[in-house]
């Protein structure tokens, strides 16, 4: 659904690439991760998928600075960022949201995203109008002066999306965003995401088990099954593979014309 | 005999003042509290060491005796979070409530060392004792430290609510509080939330000091402490999560105290505490989340 929207040709140079290079991670022994290399560009959705273990979450997090790889290497707009702290990474155009929002539930709606705004350079009144303005965008205006922890799921996910578009990134990630999102709502969410990709021109990667949303939005697919990649390609290249439906689609993989 | 004909309006004035005293002293542990997660069992003896800086400067003029209060208190402070709070960090609340124990010894044992240079326990503070003398309002005396300490309290909290809601730093401690580990992620300076936090806490402490003092003018190296207890429990029974709540239990401790304090006979006085922490035993036993705590997500605001 919705018409693919394909980098451009200026959008795939490496200062508009996101990449991951042949990157690993042992935890005591066990190879979580096996030289995984991802390319994310700029104007596209790449869904991130694998069953529970295969290391999705460890790549997420080699990606944004929370982890380290045992070897391997992480490059932004072509600087390599490998060992660069979560904030610092933030700061040069990558964002993320995060699998349980993590937002602060004793501020409001408005103070959450002003405190991202505030966490990449811009000070007090800036802060405050670039939040209202991306409050505006994600349809939360309404709701600005909310507590965050009052939230309904739906509007909970939006505000993770404006707090990391506040901080106007190249690049967000997000953490299964449609975990706990109720079926009817996804649709929308779908919206969101195609907007993050659309107007703000950032590359998404998106990482969640719901197929109807993967397939809906994703641009190319990249499945991980234990630590290595199992396949690449675009949504209808991953539907066709029997590789992928085994290890992970399954029978969902048959119904996911969303 | 009834126990409300003993509450005058005299002793409603002492229990206002009380109130308004722990309440900032809730304050001073709530914020601290709600930054580092840190219940600081040495937060009397922050004022203790004003309580002596105002002894020993009592030849000063007041002003000048004061200031070298608050410098004193927030200098210790800042001390107190720079040597061992900050090396605790990544401590568990456990490890870091006992070390506040042993700071708060310490620092008694220095202060006893410090006081008995003259030979004598305890030292007076008496340039600042004539607050301590009473005004007539409407046929009732009420002392003038009542008002300060009614008076300073509200300024303060009003301050600190001004600077908390609409200041950068203010909205960079209640996301610290809220969740410091994305706080930090999203660029909020552990460093300068705590500074921040350490910093207002010794303010108000040394204002706790000054008004304490005025009280009872005599300092000895326990001085605050008995003080600090109850506010603690006081503290908690109002819900140590949230910093308004706590600053109520703080005031509700303070003020309950000297009722009861009034309501028992002269000569029952000792059973004071034993009073007040039975009721502390029935409230919590009735709101296990604190007097002030309502709902779910009671457990959740910090600052």
């Amino acid at each position: 659904m919705g018409s693919p929207a394909p980098a451009s040709e200026l959008e795939r140079r490496p200062e508009e690439t996101l990449r991951a290079s042949a990157v690993s991670r042992s935890f005591e022994g066990v190879r979580a991760l096996q030289e995984v290399t991802l390319e994310l560009h700029r104007h596209e959705v790449v869904g991130l998928v694998g069953p529970n273990g295969a290391g999705k979450s460890t790549l997420v997090n080699l990606l944004t600075g929370f982890d380290l790889p045992t070897s391997g290497t992480v490059e932004l707009r072509g600087r390599e960022i490998t060992r660069w702290s979560a904030h610092r990474r933030t700061r040069s155009g990558l964002a993320r949201t995060f699998q349980h929002s993590r937002s602060f539930r004793a501020l409001s709606v408005r103070e959450n995203v002003e405190v991202a705004a505030l966490g990449v350079g811009a000070r007090g009144r800036e802060a405050r109008r670039r939040a209202e303005e991306l409050l505006e965008r994600l349809a939360l205006t309404a709701l600005a002066d909310v507590r965050a922890d009052s939230l309904a799921q739906g509007d909970e996910r939006r505000l993770g999306v404006a707090r990391a578009l506040v901080t106007e990134p190249a690049f967000v990630l997000m953490d299964e965003p449609a975990a706990g999102l109720p079926e009817a709502e996804v649709p929308e969410f779908a919206a969101v995401v195609r907007a993050v990709r659309d107007d703000h021109r950032a590359g998404v990667l998106l990482i969640d088990h719901n197929m109807a949303l993967v397939m809906g939005v994703c641009d190319r697919i990249h499945v991980l099954d234990q630590g290595r990649t199992l396949a690449a390609g675009t949504p209808e290249e991953i539907r066709g593979d029997l590789n992928v439906a085994a290890a992970y689609l399954g029978e969902t993989a048959v119904d996911t014309d969303a | 005999m009834s126990v409300l004909a003993s509450i005058d309006l005299n002793t409603l004035g002492d229990a206002f003042g009380l109130g308004a005293i722990y309440a900032l002293m809730a304050v001073g542990i709530g914020l601290v509290f709600g930054v580092l997660r840190l219940v600081n069992f040495a937060y009397g003896q922050l004022i203790m060491a004003g309580a002596y800086t105002l002894a020993y400067t009592t030849s000063w003029p007041v002003t000048a005796s004061i200031v070298a209060c608050f410098a004193v208190v927030v200098a210790l402070s800042l001390a107190m979070d720079r040597l061992v709070f900050r090396p605790l960090r990544s401590s568990s609340p456990a490890v870091m409530l006992v070390t506040t124990f042993a700071v708060s010894f310490l620092l008694q044992a220095v202060a006893l060392i410090i006081d008995l240079r003259d030979g004598t326990l305890g030292e007076v503070a008496s340039a600042v004792a004539p607050l301590n003398q009473a005004i007539t309002v409407g046929g009732v005396d009420i002392r003038k430290v009542t008002f300060v300490a009614v008076g300073v309290a509200l300024g303060a909290l009003v301050a600190l609510a001004l600077v908390l809601a609409r200041t950068t730093i203010g909205l960079h401690t209640r996301a610290a509080a809220s969740d410091f580990r994305t706080a930090r992620l999203l660029g909020v300076r552990a460093n300068r939330v705590i500074g921040f936090a350490v910093v207002v806490s010794g303010l108000l402490a040394g204002a706790v000091a000054v008004l304490l003092t005025v009280q009872n003018p005599f300092v000895q190296p326990a001085f605050a402490l008995e003080d600090t207890i109850v506010v603690l429990v006081g503290v908690v029974v109002g819900g140590i999560d949230r910093l308004w709540t706590a600053t109520l239990g703080g005031f509700a401790i303070g003020f309950v105290s000297v009722l009861v304090n009034a309501a028992l006979p002269t000569d029952q006085t000792i059973f004071l505490p034993s009073v007040v922490y039975a009721l502390v035993i029935v409230v919590l036993l009735l709101r296990p989340a604190g007097l002030f705590a309502w709902g779910r997500r009671a457990a959740m605001e910090r600052v």
